[in-house]
């Protein structure tokens, strides 16, 4: 687990190449590269430009507020802020136990989010690399391209993630920001017509995730070789699972296995987590960077999201999706899967996963149930951990007698993929780009290898060219709003 | 209209500074429309193509308030491009959500994640130069630029994009049905 080329000596010295923004990931961020005269690359690293602050803003406003406050962290998979937000709730208001009718819809509203954010990263976003070449034209490179070139798999995708989105606007009244999830519960159940509506299309939507299932592994086979080592690294890998094991992404214990598949550790309870996850900054990037403590931050990086989830289950409860992993975990030959790009297919039998387990819930006949909400002693902290799309999502809440927030800690799924990603490129850094004068087509190979961890950037963006030391704010009179200065010592002022 | 000659395709930006990327995915929410929307349209900068720097273009949506340098610097470079520009959502619209931190001082927020959060390894502030600098406040886009339409919503549903999409590009007055007129 090397970090060089994270930091180079005298950059000062060096030609700086600047990718920004990164584009067909969700959010921004941006890498810089540098080379020396021989084009050599000396660092590079991937920078999130995110802060908002969520953290600090929470505090004093009411925990019942949490599910629909801080799911506005994300508009991609806001449904996992909201649920995670929602789980912390829970234990807050004293309940252990949901009734079936709140954890079932909860879960079926999961499913949804997981099946529309999977279909959107791949067929709205990394569909055009993989199916025209990381180096195909800049102009067709895109979802466009993609409906001109394969309109039926460009529909394909669209009407995946329609079917995942109307699953989130049935169970939480809107697609996008919904308000289903309580503390204690749900705030409705499902009614007859609505589960007829849902299962209308569902055999339809299995189809079309078994085909895509078949497309990535076609072309995964396709380059074999190549997909195995394009920005492959060796990492620890964390997930949740179920206490048999099985596939698990809305209430499971932490389970984290080293590069060899050795575990590190299992079914820890994920009110627990801060005692084995920790987060080190780094001056360079508004994003932290976890680590197993145990390990050390050196070495005690990992990955999550659909590769380390595949890879760290012992098997999935649906038939479709269990003969897809064990195809899956075949290419590693006993050993997880470290290829980056497998990440597309591991993502894809998780899609297929969800169209399955959505439709065996749509026959539970607890989604009609009318038992909602649950009630209890309310608490001074909770803690609600979830696999969202991207990876395994905490969320924690200290509360005051007035049920108030006073503190929160929240690690964001790609958080935990910050040092990967950084390391990912980094290889690809070493693998393709060094001794090269830099092309566009180049470039685009960093960006493929963020792609794959399908990274949720959502709220910077870029300057254009080199940051300025001081910035005035003017609206169209020219009247100065704001003014920053940031100096020598890094400390950031505001002199108006 | 004469079928024989293909009317020039307007041309669209869009852009998410401060925000979730939420407004973003309720433009995909017109789902299969659109397949409609590419024949009437040709996207420019968006966080869908691979366009890294912003054309000149007739339209052009933004997502997010304005918390840092870079926010600015894409937002003006919309406006010198763009004949219409359009605050898309509730965050460009009046800050929103990340507007919250605008009753605390900044300082105090990045101290609460970098030195005193839970679980910090190695406390500081990062203040790399590749990193934008924080405004005191997050402002609302129209106090940086002009703006042409306000398109509230958190985020506007997909029902709402779609009709004002149609009427802008066939010239239109903008009108809603009264249901798609509200603010969550």
């Amino acid at each position: 687990m090397s970090s060089e080329l994270e930091t180079t000596q005298n950059p000062e010295r060096l030609k700086r190449v600047v990718i920004e923004p990164l584009t067909r990931v969700e959010g921004h961020g941006k890498v810089t590269l540098l080379q020396d005269e021989n084009q050599h690359i000396k660092q590079a690293r991937l920078h999130i430009t995110e802060f908002r602050g969520f953290e600090k803003f929470i505090q004093g406003r009411p925990y019942w507020e949490l599910p629909v406050l801080v799911q506005r962290l994300c508009g991609i998979c806001p449904v996992s802020h909201h649920l995670a937000a929602a789980k912390a709730c829970d234990m807050i208001v004293g309940v252990t136990e949901l009734s079936p009718t709140a954890e079932k819809i909860r879960r079926l509203m999961h499913f949804g989010q997981m099946l529309q954010s999977h279909a959107l990263h791949f067929f709205h976003l990394c569909s055009p690399d993989l199916l025209f070449g990381f180096d195909d034209d800049i102009r067709h490179r895109n979802i466009v391209g993609v409906i001109e070139d394969h309109p039926e798999i460009a529909k394909q995708g669209v009407m995946l993630r329609k079917y995942g989105q109307e699953v989130i606007h049935v169970t939480a009244g809107k697609r996008i920001h919904g308000t289903g999830a309580i503390p204690g519960g749900v705030n409705k159940s499902l009614s007859n017509d609505e589960i007829k509506y849902l299962k209308r299309d569902i055999d339809q939507v299995i189809d079309w995730a078994q085909g895509a299932v078949e497309l990535i592994k076609l072309i995964f086979f396709e380059h074999y070789d190549y997909h195995l080592s394009f920005a492959t690294i060796d990492s620890n890998m964390l997930s949740l699972v179920r206490n048999d094991g099985a596939f698990e992404i809305y209430h499971g214990g932490l389970r984290a296995k080293d590069v060899n598949g050795n575990t590190i550790f299992d079914h820890v309870d994920c009110n627990r987590y801060g005692e084995y996850i920790r987060e080190g900054v780094k001056n360079w990037s508004y994003m932290k960077f976890p680590f197993i403590t145990s390990i050390g931050q050196d070495d005690g990086w990992y990955r999550v999201g659909p590769l380390a989830r595949v890879n760290n289950c012992d098997f999935f409860t649906t038939p479709l999706a269990e003969k897809e992993r064990e195809e899956f975990i075949g290419i590693g030959g006993g050993q997880p899967v470290q290829s980056t790009l497998a990440f597309h297919w591991a993502r894809l039998i998780e899609l297929l996963h969800c169209t399955e387990a959505i439709a065996e819930l749509l026959d539970d006949s607890d989604l009609y149930g009318k038992a909602l909400l649950n009630k209890g002693e309310l608490q001074s902290s909770g803690i609600g951990v979830i696999e969202a799309p991207r990876g395994t999502l905490f969320h924690q809440y200290e509360i005051n007698d007035d049920g108030l927030v006073e503190k929160a800690n929240l690690i964001v799924s790609t958080t935990n993929n910050n040092q990967a990603m950084n390391e990912s490129i980094r290889k690809v850094a070493n693998q393709y780009l060094d001794g090269n004068q830099l092309t566009e087509a180049l470039l685009n190979q960093v960006e493929v290898a963020i792609r794959a961890y399908d990274p949720c950037l959502s709220c910077a963006t870029h300057a254009m060219g080199k940051m300025p030391l001081q910035i005035n704010l003017v609206n169209e009179k020219d009247e100065l709003l704001d003014c920053l200065e940031k100096r020598v010592t890094g400390d950031i002022n505001r002199t108006v | 209209m004469n079928d024989a000659v293909p009317e020039k395709k307007l041309k669209l930006a869009t852009a998410a500074l401060c925000g979730c990327f939420g407004c973003h995915m309720s433009l995909l929410d017109i789902d299969e429309r659109i397949l409609k929307l590419v024949e009437l349209v040709e996207f420019d900068r968006t966080p869908l193509t691979d366009i890294k720097a912003v054309g000149n273009c007739d339209i052009g949506l933004i997502e997010g308030g304005v918390a840092n340098t870079e926010n600015v610097e894409v937002l003006r470079d919309f406006r010198r491009h763009c004949k219409i520009l359009v605050a898309f959502g509730a965050c460009a619209v009046n800050g929103c959500i990340p507007a919250m931190r605008n009753q605390f001082d900044l300082q105090d927020c990045l101290q609460e994640v970098y030195l005193d959060g839970i679980g910090v390894e190695n406390p500081h502030i990062p203040d790399d130069p590749e990193i934008p600098l924080l405004l005191d406040k997050v402002h609302p886009v129209h106090e940086v630029v002009k703006i042409d339409y306000f398109l509230p919503g958190c985020p506007p549903s997909a029902d709402t994009i779609w009709i004002f999409l149609n009427k802008l590009i066939a010239g239109e007055a903008i009108t809603f049905p009264y249901s798609l007129i509200h603010y969550d």
